[in-house]
Parts: C-alpha cells; sequence; structure tokens
C-alpha cells in the first residue's frame, strides 16, 4: 500500500466518525462553533470577508468564488432573500454529495445559516433528489433536532438571528441542477434554464434574491470560519485553495470517495490513492467534469489539478466524478456514451442542444460501425463549436466537450475507425473481424456447431470459413476452437 | 431538549458531549464500533452486520458502544467498521461479512489477535 496521507478531509472531515443522526456528535465535533462565532463576533461583512480571503471557489462544478457571490446577494436590497442548496448532483459517477449529506448533514445546515446571516436572508432550501432517500431523511432527523437545540428557527443563540431551512424535491433531472432550472423546479414550473442576467443572487426564486451554493462548497464554509482562512488557503494552488472531493470510478483498484489538497496530480490520484489500474493494465485517460468534461491523456498525469489546469486542458473540474480508463476503452465509444446521456437530459428548449446534440450522436453512430470518414472528424468538430457558441444553458454549452476532447487527444483512435476500419482497444464490434487459419483450422466441427447465426460452414476434417455478411461478432467461435485456429482482427 | 440560549450554553454542550463520546480517548473499558452506515455501506449489507455486532457483544458480555456513521471513501471495501480497543488507536476492517464481524469479536476484540482484512486508513484531518 502506497502512502496515502495525500488526503486531506475537510468537506468530509466528519463523514465516517461521527453519527450523523445525533446532534451531539456534531457538536461535540465543534459542530455550530462556526454560526455561533458568526452571530456574536463578526459582523456580515467580516464573515463575507473571511470567505473571500479563504478563495473558495463553488465546487458545484463552475468554480465562481464563494464570498464574491455571497457578496453581491448581500448587496441586492430587498424585503425577502434565500440561501439555497444545490443536492442536485446529477453527474454519472458522482456521488460526493450524497455522502457529504448521508455522513455530515449538520456540517450544511450550519454552513446554510451563515451564509442567511451573510446575504440577510432567514430562510433556506435544500434542492434535493429524490432518488436520495437515505440523504433525506438524515437531512430530517438533522433539521429536527437543529430546531430542537433552537440552533434553527428563532433567536438563534440569543442573537435575534431566525434562519430556518425546508427541503424540496427534484426528479433527478441533470439539467435541474443548473440553477436556474432548479429555481423554476422550486417554483412549480418546468425545469428549464433560462438566461442569465438575471442572476439568482439578483433575482432567484419567487424574483428575490437568492444565494445558490452546492453541498460540498457549504460543507467547507464552517472549517474555514474555525480555522481561519489564513488556514485553509495556505492548502491548494495560486488559484483554486482548499480540497475537493472526487468520485473515483472505472478501472480503478479503490473505487470510492477521495478528498485531496487542489493541486494534487492526477498520477498521485490514480496510483497512491486509487492503488492503480485494475489487473495492472495500462492507464489510458482519465474522464473529469461528466458530460460537461472531457477526457485526458497521459500526459497529463502529473499536471496538479484545480480549475484552470483542467479548463486549460480541454476538460472541466465539474462536481468530482473521476472516471478511469484503461487500455481496453475506446474512446469514441466514450465520447457516444456522454452524448447519449446528454441527449437523453437535454430539456429541448433550444434547438442546437436538442437537434445539433442528436447530429453529433449519429456521426459516432456511423464511425463506430465502420462507415465514418475523415471528414466526419472534421464535420463533429464544426459541428460541436456551433453547439457551444448557441446553446442558451451550461448544459447545451458544455455538451460537445468529450467529444472535442476525445478528438483532441486521441485523434489516432479516431483516424484507426475511418481509415484503418479498426477499433484498437477492441470495442466496436462491428470493427471487428473473426477469421479461421486454413492450416490450423482440423475441421472438428467445434465452432460450426456453435456459431448462433450459422455463420460458419465445411465438412469434417476440412478446414471452416466465416461468412462475414452474417457474422455478428459474438466472439463463440474464437473462445471455442481448441486449436487457435480462429484470428481476430 | 430546551434550547440553546447562547454561544456560551453551545461550548458547555461541546465539553460535555466531547466528555461523553470519548472522542480519541476511549475510557476505561469501553469498545467503541463503528458501522460505516452511508447509502454504500448499506447496500453490502452492513445493516445486518451492525445487528449481528450488537448480538454477539451482547452474548459475549462485551462492554461495547456500536454505532452508525456516515462513509469514508472507501466505497471499494464496504462494508466498514472500525474498532477502538481502550488505550489504542482505532482500526478499520474492510470486507466485513459475518465470518470476518465475528472474527473481529473474537480474534480481535477478545484475544487481543491481529486479523485479515485491516484497511490502512490514511488522511490527514482538520486538527493534523
Ligand atoms: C447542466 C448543469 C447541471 C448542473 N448540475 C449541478 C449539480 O448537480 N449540483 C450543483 O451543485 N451544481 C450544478 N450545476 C451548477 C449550478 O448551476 C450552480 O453553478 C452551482 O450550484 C452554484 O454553486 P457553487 O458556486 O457552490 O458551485 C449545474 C450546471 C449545469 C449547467
Ligand atoms: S442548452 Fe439544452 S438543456 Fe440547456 S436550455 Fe437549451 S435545450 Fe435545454
Ligand atoms: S464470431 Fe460468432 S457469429 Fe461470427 S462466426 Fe464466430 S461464432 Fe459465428
Amino acid at each position: 500500500m502506497t502512502d496515502t496521507k495525500k488526503q486531506i478531509r475537510i468537506a468530509l472531515r466528519n463523514c465516517g466518525l461521527i453519527d450523523p443522526e445525533q446532534i451531539e456528535d456534531y457538536i461535540a465535533q465543534d459542530g455550530y462553533f462556526a454560526l455561533g462565532k458568526c452571530l456574536t463576533e463578526y459582523t456580515q461583512d467580516q464573515t463575507i470577508a473571511e470567505i473571500k480571503e479563504s478563495g473558495l471557489r463553488g465546487r458545484g462544478g463552475g468554480g465562481f468564488p464563494t464570498g464574491l457571490k455571497w457578496e453581491i446577494t448581500k448587496n441586492v436590497e430587498a424585503d425577502q432573500k434565500f440561501v439555497v442548496c444545490n443536492a442536485d448532483e446529477g453527474d454519472p459517477g458522482a456521488f460526493m454529495d450524497r455522502s457529504i449529506l448521508e455522513g455530515d448533514p449538520h456540517s450544511v445546515l450550519e454552513a446554510m445559516a451563515i451564509c442567511g446571516y451573510c446575504i440577510g436572508a432567514d430562510k433556506g432550501l435544500i434542492y434535493i433528489r429524490a432518488e436520495y432517500p437515505l440523504a433525506i431523511e438524515r437531512l430530517k432527523i438533522a433539521i429536527k433536532q437543529a430546531r430542537e437545540f433552537g440552533l434553527l428557527g428563532n433567536d438563534i443563540l440569543g442573537t435575534g438571528f431566525n434562519f430556518d431551512i425546508e427541503l424540496r424535491y427534484g426528479a433527478g433531472a441533470f439539467v435541474c441542477g443548473e440553477e436556474t432550472a432548479l429555481i423554476h423546479s422550486m417554483e412549480g414550473l418546468r425545469g428549464e434554464p433560462t438566461f442569465k442576467p438575471p442572476f439568482p443572487s439578483v433575482s432567484g426564486y419567487m424574483g428575490k434574491p437568492t444565494n445558490v451554493n452546492n453541498v460540498e462548497t457549504f460543507a467547507s464554509v464552517p472549517v474555514i470560519i474555525n480555522k481561519g482562512a489564513g488556514w485553509f488557503n495556505k492548502i491548494g494552488t495560486e488559484k483554486s485553495k482548499g480540497t475537493k472531493v472526487f468520485a473515483l470510478a472505472g478501472k480503478i483498484n479503490n473505487v470510492g470517495l477521495v478528498e485531496v489538497p487542489m493541486g494534487t496530480t492526477l498520477r498521485e490520484v490514480v496510483y497512491d490513492i486509487g492503488g492503480g489500474i485494475v489487473n495492472g493494465k495500462e492507464f489510458k485517460s482519465v474522464q473529469t467534469g461528466g458530460p460537461s468534461g472531457g477526457c485526458l491523456t497521459k500526459d497529463f498525469l502529473d499536471t496538479p489539478i484545480d480549475y484552470d489546469n483542467l479548463v486549460a486542458a480541454g476538460s472541466m473540474m465539474g462536481s468530482g466524478g473521476m472516471i478511469v480508463m484503461d487500455e481496453d476503452d475506446c474512446m469514441v465509444s466514450i465520447a457516444k456514451f456522454y452524448l447519449e446521456f446528454t441527449l437523453e437530459e437535454s430539456c429541448g428548449k433550444c434547438t442546437p442542444c436538442r437537434i445539433g446534440n442528436k447530429r453529433l450522436h449519429e456521426i459516432l453512430e456511423k464511425i463506430t460501425e465502420g462507415n465514418g470518414t475523415e471528414e466526419d472528424i472534421d464535420r463533429l468538430k464544426v459541428l460541436s463549436n456551433v453547439i457551444k457558441d448557441t446553446s442558451l444553458c451550461g448544459l447545451g454549452q458544455s455538451s460537445p466537450n468529450p467529444v472535442l476532447s476525445t478528438i483532441a487527444n486521441f485523434e489516432d483512435e479516431y483516424l484507426a475507425h475511418v481509415k484503418d476500419g479498426k477499433c484498437p482497444a477492441g470495442q466496436c464490434k462491428s470493427l471487428l473481424r473473426y477469421d479461421i487459419i486454413e492450416d490450423l483450422c482440423t475441421g472438428c466441427t467445434l465452432c460450426f456447431r456453435n456459431c448462433p447465426v450459422g455463420a460458419i460452414t465445411g465438412e469434417r476434417r476440412a478446414p471452416h470459413f466465416i461468412d462475414q455478411s452474417l457474422c455478428i461478432k459474438c466472439g463463440v467461435c474464437f473462445e471455442k476452437c481448441k486449436f487457435d485456429a480462429i484470428t481476430l482482427t | 431538549m430546551s434550547k440553546v440560549k447562547s454561544f456560551t450554553d453551545l461550548k458547555n454542550l461541546k465539553s460535555e458531549y466531547h466528555k461523553k463520546q470519548i472522542f480519541g480517548t476511549p475510557a476505561e473499558s469501553l469498545v467503541q464500533i463503528k458501522v460505516g452506515m452511508a447509502t454504500c455501506g448499506i447496500a453490502s449489507g452492513a445493516k445486518e452486520i451492525k445487528k449481528f455486532l450488537i448480538e454477539e457483544c451482547e452474548h459475549q458480555a462485551i462492554d461495547a458502544e456500536i454505532k452508525q456513521t456516515g462513509c469514508l471513501g472507501y466505497c471499494y471495501a464496504e462494508p466498514m467498521v472500525e474498532v477502538q480497543l481502550p488505550d489504542s488507536e482505532p482500526v478499520v476492517f474492510g470486507y466485513v461479512d459475518k465470518k470476518r464481524a465475528k472474527s473481529i469479536i473474537e480474534n480481535y476484540i477478545i484475544q487481543g489477535e491481529e486479523i485479515e482484512g485491516e484497511i490502512p486508513i490514511s488522511f490527514k484531518t482538520i486538527n493534523d
């Protein structure tokens, strides 16, 4: 086992340590101290200044500076404001937010109250997907306990500050994680994005200033207040401070959640913490940023991970899904997989996203079926850029990223498909070819008897043949032949 | 529970809970057992393991506090059980089925022997 002290648990500090259903456990770990400190020792502006100085940026994908968002929302005059926690977590493969809510729900409640104090809101809403029953259950218990202890409700800690939190449920549509769509969904309208500006900070829920932050962003806040901005901003890189939680999945030995300082390299995450690639195979790529992100090659293994480096590499931080791929993964098929997700999840409001992504998918399908041309690769690039430039919301604007980044980083694989009719990873079935080597075939008839579609012909004790037009590339003959007489190319 | 009326009250409450919950420094004879019960743990059977541990500890008359926690992040090794013996560092066991749970109690807790399935946990906490 390699050194794994590379992790620092800030957002996950209590996960696995305390009983999430006992507020006493949370309080024993200095729970609600940050709220107490802000309410009794800091003004609103001082609290915001502390968050700004910490360098904390949004963990929900965009990386917007959290303190600045709070300041903007505070400075809008209004009779009512809202704090919203985005717990929609729609990226395939991501479960960081769920783990935080299941392991340490009070940390999010406390941070929302601090945010409410800063911006002048007395009401918080958590938008959580209904598919997270355990997280919902634990949040309900936590809210109830916090109310009983007077840590939510009126006159919190005798300071005159009022704040309460309610839950709102989402049906699990990816687009509802986008903040304007999320707000519309909470208002009982269709979960469709609308044009920004106005940003939610100015006009959000019910037309009131609304501060939207992600679960992990909130979970980091109490630590910043308790330990100080100066402690937090020593961790990380110049422009990305603190830690990030990643959900490691794919062809990696230690599937799970890791929390590492910003600036940790991919190599450290994949090999030192993740335990390397399953079955000792060769690392090929890691996908970050989910359906909005991209695939990085082994050339990026030593690049420090932060918001800006990932964008420069053609991907993005996203919410923290990290899917590791090995030599057996076909990058064209991976791009196709993410587009399929996007197609399912596009709300259909605007044409480039609705139709454009469909066309992209058709071209990718053509390539994986062996009918692609070099012009198709150019077409993919042009169409991708049109979709990026003309879609209304972040979903459409980022949906071609998996295509563009796989073309940029693995163009040779695309070319192998369209020029040589080969899938280097052996994943695209249409591009496989099974042949029987005459000299090795003994005519035992085993393949003939096992082929499910009758594609094999030949007399007993004479060489057999495969009719390529009938073969469905199931590979049964290849597995059954005892004389290694069948080749796969 | 009556409401906490001031920050000072909250601080006092913390001291009280902290002592009661003996974080980091288990009291005299009490064995502390934590079972990871986030979605990942429960999906791998953590509920049954927790029930089994409670029954076995009772059966063997072990003075243990058994509680649920969230996820330590080692989802590949669920269910996970952390055991802290009096005056010792906590040790985390992974892939805990009933057989291993029995061995945790009979071999590790009662006999003090090393057993298989220990997961090396190493990350910095905010207090390191
Ligand atoms: C298609 C789409 C999906 C999104 N899904 C999420 C999500 O599941 N969770 C989340 O926190 N932010 C999501 N976002 C980002 C939110 O719009 C918003 O920027 C974020 O919640 C702000 O919080 P932060 O600054 O703390 O990151 C998504 C954005 C887009 C465009
Ligand atoms: S870009 Fe896609 S998801 Fe976003 S509004 Fe347009 S159609 Fe809907
Ligand atoms: S690969 Fe399958 S379908 Fe093709 S010849 Fe062999 S057994 Fe028949």
